[in-house]
């Protein structure tokens, strides 16, 4: 018997998340809604100018996003800290790599299925166009989860088992997130409006540069940081 | 300024730090030396950079300030360069050597990055006529600044000596990773927008002046770093005491 | 059998923080014999077998399991060593069956929903095999537990503790199965405070005292 390789231990990680995310509907809810009130507050605070929104909805899609991508990493790994279920997967075994990749597939995918729940939401505050460019907007959308998810989860990793660990996540994520945002709201707006000097183009590829840096970087560092040596 | 200008600045503080770090005699007086020609050579600095080097030509007096602002801007690059080559060669081969320099680092890099960006800050206020620009440099330097407070933060909040270094090296490249994008990033953000040319036309004389200052602050750079690296390794050492001999009774199985 | 010992603790000592929760430990235990680990809470137990497990590493010294050393061979080693411990690795929202389940695809086992059912009739759970972890007792996830070292079948099998948690009926099926395991050839370290049962089981002990070896281990 031999055990399973890098993408089968991925695999099989990202559907064990799944298999709980199904359960719980934790993360899912919660995030929903938390982001949810985030759009909603922002529409409070800038009052009720349509065009102001509509100009700005972009960014608060995305700070939305944000916001609630600290919960669902957080939840990420607080369901493998709670019974040192991390020593468990690494026992079993399965290369660390395994998990970063399943733990990135997850968090990315949840974000993504977030943010396709927001986007109507955006449409009824903020009256943006989604019809425009709907392949680039899902692009870039795609490109932005997985920008949160790859740092994302080399920093939850490492803060679920830190003292305050709550405050510990946006502190080390957000910083690092700043190009991330900039390309991502960046694009996205040239998908929902008129791109006249071709500008998505170059955010898009941003985008792309950003998730292999940090896909790459988190897979080589990511054994370093859950492994106990 | 030539473009390898900011290497050599590096190599002199890397080639500083290996003297102290590999000659145990230079341990006791070079970072003494180092602040006393520090102390004098700031106090030129005080009277080229107000009296000597002639007002800029767009700002008046106000652009003194970056004899100033742009030397400890570079201090810290440095400093968090230094820091994330430790944590690399900490992920490498575990030491608790590169580990405490990487604290030494990071702290004293905070702390020039802290003042860079306030004196930028008050710099622009007169010469852009905002507190805050979409200025690359600017970005750059702050979101890097963040970064390492959260690093700070996150290093005195793990508790475990190992994984305090195994984290901290991690979280330190990955926040060390972004600089480059971040730069880029706010570039093209900016083509899009008119944003206040940042362009300086800088004399001779405040060229000199400009690289007084940089060696200045890098002879207190060596010595705030050289200190700070002996309370990290002081502290480490009342934590890695010798395991304890095995007990008397021990049996010879 | 080969001369290769099944665990070889080389001046072993383990940090947390400033204190030593292991130190300067030597063994060797040949293959296919049985220790048996004792000592106070905190004496460097949990410590010892989370090492040899390649849950966690020496600080200093070396451990090597049949003749590999532990952090440079950990994923060859992995496999073959199996930890039951106090923390028992399981997800509280997955099925019992989930939960095992996962970990015989992990380990690569083929036909995994029919083994682990098998397993779990074994343990007494069979009826249960749907319910979260979650509604469990302490002694029901010990059985889970119990049910994925069933799964592995260990070359190495490190026990913490394994009676703690079981019902009377419970104790006597571990006593079983660890008898099982000694049959087919597996190496058992096996930590308990239940001296007599676990002497009873064993052929050597190693007495630990605030992480290091104490002379009482000699059998009375």
């Amino acid at each position: 018997m031999k055990p399973a390789g890098l993408l089968r231990g991925a695999w099989l990680v990202l559907k064990k998340d799944w298999q709980i995310e199904w359960r719980t509907k934790a993360r899912l809810t919660a995030t929903v809604f938390f982001s949810l009130s985030t759009l909603l507050l922002f529409s409070f605070a800038m009052g009720p100018g349509i065009d102001v929104l509509r100009e700005h909805a972009p960014g608060y899609l995305w700070l939305g996003i944000l916001f609630a991508s600290v919960l669902s990493l957080g939840e990420s790994f607080r369901v493998e800290a709670e019974n040192q279920s991390m020593t468990g997967l690494l026992l079993a075994p399965v290369d660390a790599r395994s998990i970063f990749l399943g733990k990135v597939a997850g968090n990315a995918l949840l974000l993504f299925s977030l943010a396709l729940v927001l986007l109507p939401v955006t449409v009824a505050l903020y009256d943006v166009n989604l019809s425009r460019n709907p392949g680039a907007l899902a692009l870039a959308l795609a490109l932005g989860c997985v920008g949160i998810a790859a740092p994302g989860t080399v920093y939850s990793a490492m803060s679920s088992n830190a003292r305050a660990r709550d405050v510990m996540l946006p502190l080390l994520l957000f910083p690092v997130l700043v190009p991330m945002l900039l390309a991502a709201v960046s694009a996205t707006k040239f998908a929902l409006t008129q791109d006249a000097q071709e500008q998505l183009p170059s955010w898009l590829k941003l985008l792309t540069a950003f998730d292999l840096i940090y896909l790459s970087v988190g897979f080589l560092v990511f054994p370093r940081v859950v492994e106990d040596d | 300024m030539p473009f390898w200008s900011p290497l050599a600045l590096f190599a002199v503080v890397v080639a500083l730090l290996v003297i102290h770090l590999a000659v145990p005699s230079t341990r006791a007086w070079m970072w003494k030396v180092s602040l006393g020609v520090g102390l004098v050579a700031l106090t030129a600095l005080v009277y080229l950079g107000l009296f000597w080097a002639p007002p800029e030509a767009f700002m008046s007096d106000v652009g003194r300030i970056l004899y100033v602002h742009v030397p400890y801007v570079w201090m810290c690059m440095v400093a968090f360069t230094i820091n994330v080559g430790c944590a690399i060669a900490y992920l490498v081969k575990k030491s608790w050597r590169t580990d405490a320099l990487a604290e030494a680092t990071a702290e004293v890099g905070v702390l020039f990055g802290a003042g860079g960006v306030l004196m930028g800050s008050i710099w622009a206020r007169p010469t852009w006529g905002v507190w805050w620009d979409w200025d690359p440099r600017l970005i750059s330097t702050t979101v890097m600044l963040l970064s390492y407070v959260g690093y700070l933060a996150f290093r005195s909040f793990t508790e475990d000596p190992e994984r305090r270094a195994t984290w901290s090296a991690a979280a330190s490249i990955l926040g060390y990773v972004s600089l480059p994008i971040v730069w880029f990033s706010v570039r093209w953000w900016n083509s899009l927008h008119q944003v206040q040319s940042t362009t300086q036309s800088l004399d001779s004389q405040m060229r000199i002046v400009m690289w007084w200052g940089t060696v200045t602050f890098l002879f207190f750079l060596f010595a705030f770093i050289v200190k700070r690296y002996e309370i990290a390794r002081a502290r480490q050492d009342t934590a890695l005491e010798a395991p304890p001999e095995p007990a008397g009774r021990e049996v010879t199985a | 059998m080969s001369d290769i010992p099944a665990i070889e603790l080389k001046d072993v000592s383990k940090r947390f923080g400033p204190r030593w929760g292991v130190s300067r430990l030597s063994y060797t235990l040949a293959p296919g014999r049985s220790l048996l680990l004792t000592g106070h809470n905190g004496s460097g137990k949990t410590t010892l077998l989370r090492m040899i497990s390649t849950a966690t590493f020496p600080t200093l010294g070396q451990i090597r399991l049949f003749g590999k050393e532990t952090r440079e061979h950990r994923a060859e080693l992995r496999p073959q060593v199996a930890l039951l411990s106090h923390a028992n690795f399981l997800y509280e929202d997955l099925t019992a069956s989930q939960n095992l389940t996962l970990a015989a695809r992990l380990m690569g086992l083929p036909d995994a929903p029919q083994t682990v059912a098998g397993v779990l009739e074994r343990v007494g759970l069979a009826a249960r095999a749907h319910n979260p972890v979650r509604q469990f007792s302490a002694g029901m996830r010990k059985r889970v537990a119990i049910a994925r070292l069933l799964l592995k079948a260990p070359r190495l099998a490190l026990l913490d503790e394994p009676f703690g948690e079981l019902d009377p009926a419970g104790i006597a099926q571990m006593e079983g199965l660890i008898r099982e395991l000694q049959e087919r050839g597996s190496t058992v370290v096996l930590a308990t405070h239940l001296i007599e049962q676990g002497e009873s089981l064993t052929q050597e002990r190693l007495h630990l005292e605030q992480g290091r070896r104490q002379a009482q281990e000699a059998p009375a």
